[in-house]
């Protein structure tokens, strides 16, 4: 990227913040806006027609016809014509102007939506895991809606500022006192908007941020529906929801009532300015200034301004809700620090990616201090090769694995691929090359197809020879093990999968995942415990399948680097590695590192000497129980006393199955 | 299975949706009376100014000698007077209305956010979060910015249109026939055009919930959006989701502003037609000059509220959309209903559990379970295995009646647990599902959430932190826990995705543990943690289980062998039951099982 794009957020005082908001607004719909605001000043000329048309055939038709002028009672109907021709432009202006503003409004609003989406979709994890899933909702739903609720208004004033121009000059031809009598309602407009503003914009703020909570909390208490479920804690949730809520409330009852105080205000200024001109007006006549039908003129003009003083505090009501709003919104879109991809091809060569990983290790920020959950982790994969990656749960498996899809960085040292630098590599070239499957497999509202490919035709028809055929998908079904499951559903490929792929197994679901990496013919494919879920038998059939293929040359097709914690499928990899702590313990094959390795032999033999221990201990009660029996035969008292039929069958187990060691 | 889907919206019309949401939210109505008579004076204070400032012209202005100038100042200081009572009048209305509609909008938020976590799982499935979500927070914001807007405009509208109305009838009972004569095509054609309208707003709700549900995949799963490389693909999806908005945005705008324009129309096509009816009439001698003068001004004080009126019902078709959809939830039935009150209190103590004849079906799936006849005593710890598909997650959902089977019974102690109330089986029944969803938040913050009692400085609490690490230590995961970048204080992140998902799940354990219950059913709870860990851990619960019950669902054996029952399920049957060496020994599915785990763990 050359240069840094402008910042979306916007600078400088509240006015000049407040006026960039409309502008860039207006700017991105220009045609749309210009039609409205046109339209607006036609409807402003069309109510000051009316006024005029009224007051003419009052004056030239219905009084003189109710006198008896004959003329002018043939022109009774003339006046109703002019009169409806006056009301179908008036009806004609207000349509166009409303249809116009509403199509800018929904424009802006899809235009943000469609911003900060991209920036959801650009910025790295752990920018997301910074931030609440809800609150990124709202910003995309009620914050666009408070940042855009200010077009909604805005054409209308702006084209209406006409009507103020055209009153204030006649105002002025008329009599000076008089015209400064009626402008009066414009400073005094101004004034009670910045009062408003002072109260209303730390109001606004705050309800829109609650507002955002209010969601957040919904939206995870959602999403944690069956925790709530399985420990009852739904009345725990109400009462967390309930605060928030209230406290929302609160903060709108806020809004309200500083905006309840302010629209009366608004209303009242220009009647008030009617009878401050009738004052002054009556004033001046009797001063012999002007007369009688100047007054009335000048009350008429104050009137037609009332329209525009209206329309703009509506747009200045709206403005402090529409600012918040789009602050929220700008911070989503300003937020930097993606990973910035480079320009490096990777090339396509045949078999498996070579990997490196050179003094890698990667820091976070914890509690005011890094943890280092990576530290000098140096390794080679050859290319075709299968790894397993070993170690204790957060022993930094997942973090490692993840630096090789470039879902992140490291802090220090570099990941290459056939030797290239994986942040000097061109956007898509490492999708291209390298899946990656995670523990926790997200599955799309689609099709099965479609979340198989994750490609929609337009992008095989832009990448024909990235396209994929049904018959591939199933092959990667067929060695991803899922392919009978789809076969069961009822519109096979096409059959859609619900919400997250509610209606799968998780070991379904899993299954997919990988049929989702192996479809794109990765030279490198990293499975992060992908297979947890995945029956042991079924797991050893994948990873055969995987081993299996070959290149046309006969090299191994793809690189392997997976978590595991089945010794069987660790034991199918040519390298284990063993993590401990961030760092690499040791490196070699299963059997050596069982023989050098004591933490690698502890966790691969957890389940036989667990199994061991077992029977020890059997063996061991069984020789006290033994013991105790011969000694007075108290056991068979006590639990005859006390527990019972419980306390004999555990006996009778016990015996069982220390015969069954014994054996 | 009863129908316990969400709908997209209720089906109530549109003064039954008023009239259900009013019962549900009965604040709104609070002091309603008051209300009313201070926006009778609001709108009595409209109408009176224009009149007063017509007088003073009249009677002052253009008086017969001249301007008349103590006149004036008399009516403009009484209209003045009458306008800022009529402007705090209205003020107060909104002050009040303001406070009662979001007392009983809070009200609906908290009982369909209540109503959601009551909705059993299955139903909870049939609706995206997204969209749950935005069920109680932008469709009801929807609700509040109607009711604050046009509450007080529609009564103020109404009243001015009542008070017009009568003014003009004392000038003329016709001309007032015929003004009335003209809006009712109006209105006839207006109750058509909202049906339009209603249906183009619960359009574009419907849209905005789909969009939201496309958003929230490119938030929810922007891992795998990373890790494929179809941030692009996904963001064209989004586009196209918003794009569907945009529209039906627009065709809503076009129909409202249609509606709203034909208002206008009418409005001043009245003037026409009162000119030309008026001048006959006069011609006619009804009527004088004066009085037809006097009635055409009267007439836009009538129009002007006339169309309000319609742009209020228009955003009022808005509102009840939102609402519909509100009350959709709110009315789902509840398909595994707590018996509350008239329920049993299951008493603490040895859990057992029997299922006679269970069999169960997902709404519109082919049967899964196909009467299955257990007896799960006290103080045991039974190993349910099976192959993927076999049906037994679905017991374990049973029992911890997540669902209620279509046909037998499951009893805790005996007892039907569709006759416990739900607080007292929760309490004594926790279900620890695979995925140990985590809040954002801290590890002890999480664990300390499954205690039954949580003091309100939650996990500041002294004796809660104590209480946490006391967990961690039961469970021989003290080590681990220190080891985390902060402690248990290292942040989870959101749905805990700064943990991995074996990390996950010991917390998950330690907070079930907290919760303390009599029956632990553990749904492959420990899947992905590391062998050594999961053997400590289930050595752990096996020396704090006792005299409690566990039902482990497994796919490690090694759960298996330490249990003292194995049930193993295949295809929704039970096919066989017995303790780890019985089965072994017995050479039949299981012990075809375990020989190829044992192959595959060594």
């Amino acid at each position: 990227m050359t240069g840094a794009p402008r910042p979306a957020a916007l600078t400088g005082s509240r006015v000049r913040r407040s006026a960039a908001l409309m502008w860039r607004g207006m700017r991105s719909e220009p045609r749309l806006y210009l039609v409205a605001v046109v339209a607006s000043a036609l409807f402003g000329a069309a109510t000051v027609a009316v006024s005029r048309a009224v007051g003419w055939a009052t004056d030239a038709v219905v009084v003189p016809a109710i006198g008896g002028d004959p003329e002018a009672q043939a022109r009774i109907w003339q006046a109703g014509l002019v009169l409806g021709g006056v009301a179908l432009t008036l009806a004609l202006s207000v349509a166009a102007r409303r249809i116009f503003a509403g199509f800018g409004y929904a424009s802006i609003q899809a235009h943000h939506r469609r911003g900060v989406t991209r920036q959801y979709l650009r910025l790295p994890m752990s920018w997301h895991r910074a931030h609440p899933t809800g609150q990124l909702l709202s910003n995309a739903s009620a914050d666009v809606e408070a940042a855009t609720g200010v077009f909604n208004p805005l054409p209308f004033a702006l084209g209406v500022v006409v009507m103020i121009l055209v009153s204030t000059v006649m105002l002025v031809g008329i009599d000076l006192w008089l015209a400064a009598a009626a402008l009066l309602v414009i400073p005094a407009a101004i004034g009670a908007n910045l009062v408003f503003q002072r109260y209303m914009s730390p109001a606004a703020t705050r309800a829109q941020q609650l507002r955002a909570e209010v969601a957040d909390v919904a939206h995870e208490s959602f999403e944690a529906a069956l925790l709530v479920k399985s420990l009852g804690t739904a009345e725990r949730e109400e009462e967390r929801f309930g605060e928030r809520t209230d406290a929302l409330r609160v903060a709108n009852v806020r809004v309200g009532v500083v905006r309840a105080l302010f629209d009366p205000v608004i209303e009242l200024l220009p009647s008030l300015g009617t009878l401050l001109v009738l004052a002054v007006g009556a004033w001046r006549a009797a001063a012999g200034a002007v007369d009688a039908g100047d007054v009335v003129t000048a009350a008429y003009l104050l009137t037609i301004m009332a329209v525009p003083v209206r329309a703009f505090g509506w747009v200045l009501g709206e403005l402090p809700r529409a600012l918040v709003g789009y602050e929220r919104i700008a911070r989503v879109l300003d937020a930097r620090g993606s990973l910035e991809p480079g320009t490096a091809r990777l090339p396509r060569r045949d078999g498996g990616l070579a990997v490196r990983l050179d003094g890698v290790g990667l820091d976070v920020p914890a509690a005011g201090r890094t943890a280092r959950l990576l530290d000098d982790v140096t390794l080679d994969v050859e290319p075709g090769s299968t790894v397993a990656v070993v170690g204790t749960t957060g022993s930094g498996k997942t973090t490692l694995v993840s630096l090789l899809a470039r879902l992140s960085d490291p802090t220090r040292g570099r990941v290459l691929l056939d030797g290239v630098d994986l942040r000097t590599l061109a956007e898509g070239e490492v999708p291209a090359q390298v899946a990656l499957v995670a523990q926790q497999t997200f599955v799309f509202e689609d099709t099965v197809r479609a979340n198989v490919t994750l490609a929609d035709p337009e992008d095989d028809a832009a990448a024909p020879e990235r396209a994929v055929t049904d018959d591939q998908v199933w092959e990667a079904l067929r060695l991803a093990r899922v392919d009978g499951v789809v076969r069961a559903l009822p519109d096979g490929l096409d059959a859609p999968l619900g919400e997250r792929g509610a209606n799968l197994s998780g070991g379904q679901r899993q299954r997919l995942a990988i049929a989702r990496a192996l479809v794109r013919r990765p030279r490198l494919l990293v499975l992060d415990d992908a297979t947890s879920a995945v029956d042991p038998g079924v797991e050893q059939e994948i990873l055969a399948g995987l081993a299996a293929e070959r290149t046309a040359s006969g090299r191994r097709a793809t690189t392997v680097v997976m978590v595991a914690y089945r010794m069987s499928s660790v034991a199918l990899a040519d390298v284990v590695v063993h993590l401990d702590g961030g760092r690499v313990v040791d490196v070699g094959t299963h059997a050596e590192l069982l023989a050098r390795d004591p933490g690698y032999r502890e966790l691969a033999t957890a389940y036989e000497e667990e199994t061991a221990r077992r029977a020890r201990e059997l063996a061991d009660e069984r020789a006290a129980g033994e013991q105790a029996a011969a000694g007075d035969g108290a056991w068979d008292d006590a639990a005859d006393a006390g527990a019972g039929d419980t306390g004999e069958r555990l006996g009778e187990d016990l015996d069982d199955e220390a015969e069954e060691v014994a054996r | 299975m009863s129908d316990s889907r969400i709908a997209t919206a209720s089906e109530l019309g549109v003064l039954a949706t008023l009239r259900r949401g009013v019962q549900i939210s009965p604040q709104i109505v609070d002091g309603l009376w008051i209300t009313l008579g201070l926006a009778v004076l609001a709108a009595a204070g409209r109408v009176v100014v224009p009149m007063a400032v017509q007088r003073t012209i009249d009677d002052g202005i253009l008086a017969t000698g001249g301007p008349d100038a103590t006149r004036v100042g008399l009516l403009v200081s009484l209209a003045a007077g009458a306008l800022v009572v009529a402007g705090l009048c209205s003020a107060l209305v909104n002050v009040r209305l303001f406070r009662s509609t979001e007392a009983g909008l809070a009200s609906l938020r908290v009982r369909a956010f209540r109503h959601v976590h009551d909705l059993s799982t299955l139903s909870q499935g049939t609706e995206r979060r997204g969209a749950l979500v935005s069920r109680v927070t932008s469709d009801v914001d929807t609700i509040s910015l109607f009711v604050q807007w046009g509450g007080i405009m529609l009564l103020v509208s109404t009243l001015q249109v009542l008070v017009a109305t009568a003014l003009m009838a004392v000038y003329s009972w016709q001309l007032t026939l015929v003004v009335w004569v003209c809006f009712v095509p109006l209105f006839l054609v207006l109750r058509k055009a909202q049906t339009y309208v209603s249906r183009a707003y619960a359009a574009v709700r419907a849209r905005t919930g789909a969009m939201l549900g496309a958003i929230s995949e490119a938030v929810v799963g922007a891992e795998t959006v990373r890790a494929y490389g179809v941030a692009a693909r996904t963001g064209r999806r989004v586009d196209a989701a918003v794009e569907e908005t945009r529209r039906a945005q627009a065709h809503a705008q076009v129909l409202v502003a249609s509606v709203f324009s034909s208002g206008t129309f009418m409005a001043n096509v009245v003037l026409a037609v009162v000119v030309v009816v008026g001048s006959y009439l006069g011609v006619g001698g009804g009527l004088t000059a004066g009085q037809l003068v006097a009635f055409l001004f009267l007439v836009q004080l009538f129009t002007g509220p006339v169309q309000m009126a319609t742009e209020i019902l228009n955003e009022l078709q808005n509102a009840i959309a939102g609402w519909r959809r509100v009350l959709a939830v709110v009315e789902t039935p509840v398909d595994v209903a707590d018996p509350g009150e008239a329920g049993v209190t299951s008493p603490r103590g040895p859990a057992a559990v029997s299922l006679r004849g269970v069999r169960f079906a997902y709404p519109d799936g082919p049967e899964v379970l196909h009467g299955v006849d257990l007896e799960l005593p006290a103080r045991s710890k039974v190993a349910v295995v099976g192959q993927t598909g076999s049906g037994k997650t679905t017991i374990a959902k049973l029992v911890a009646r997540l669902m209620d089977p279509t046909e037998g019974q499951v009893l805790l102690d005996g007892v039907d647990l569709r006759d416990i109330r739900l607080a007292s089986l929760r309490e004594r029944v926790v279900l620890v599902p695979q995925e140990g969803f985590l809040f954002d938040g801290t590890v002890a913050q999480n664990v300390a959430y499954g205690l039954r009692e949580l003091p309100p400085a939650g996990a500041e609490d002294p004796e809660v932190r104590s209480a946490v690490t006391a967990a961690f230590d039961a469970l021989g995961l003290t080590d681990w826990a220190a080891d985390l970048p902060a402690g248990l204080d290292t942040r989870v992140g959101q749905r805990g995705e700064s943990l991995s998902a074996g990390e996950r799940q010991l917390v998950a354990m330690a907070r079930a543990y907290l919760a303390a219950g009599d029956l632990l059913v553990l749904d492959e709870a420990t899947s992905a943690v590391d062998p050594a860990t999961e053997v400590r851990i289930a050595r752990a619960l096996d020396t704090l289980t006792s005299g409690r019950s566990t039902v482990t669902i497994a796919h490690r054996l090694s759960t298996a062998e330490a249990s003292d029952l194995v049930v193993v399920v295949d295809a929704g049957h039970v096919v066989e039951v017995g303790s780890h060496e019985e089965l072994v020994t017995a050479g039949g599915v299981y012990a075809r099982m375990h020989a190829s785990w044992v192959a595959q763990t060594r």
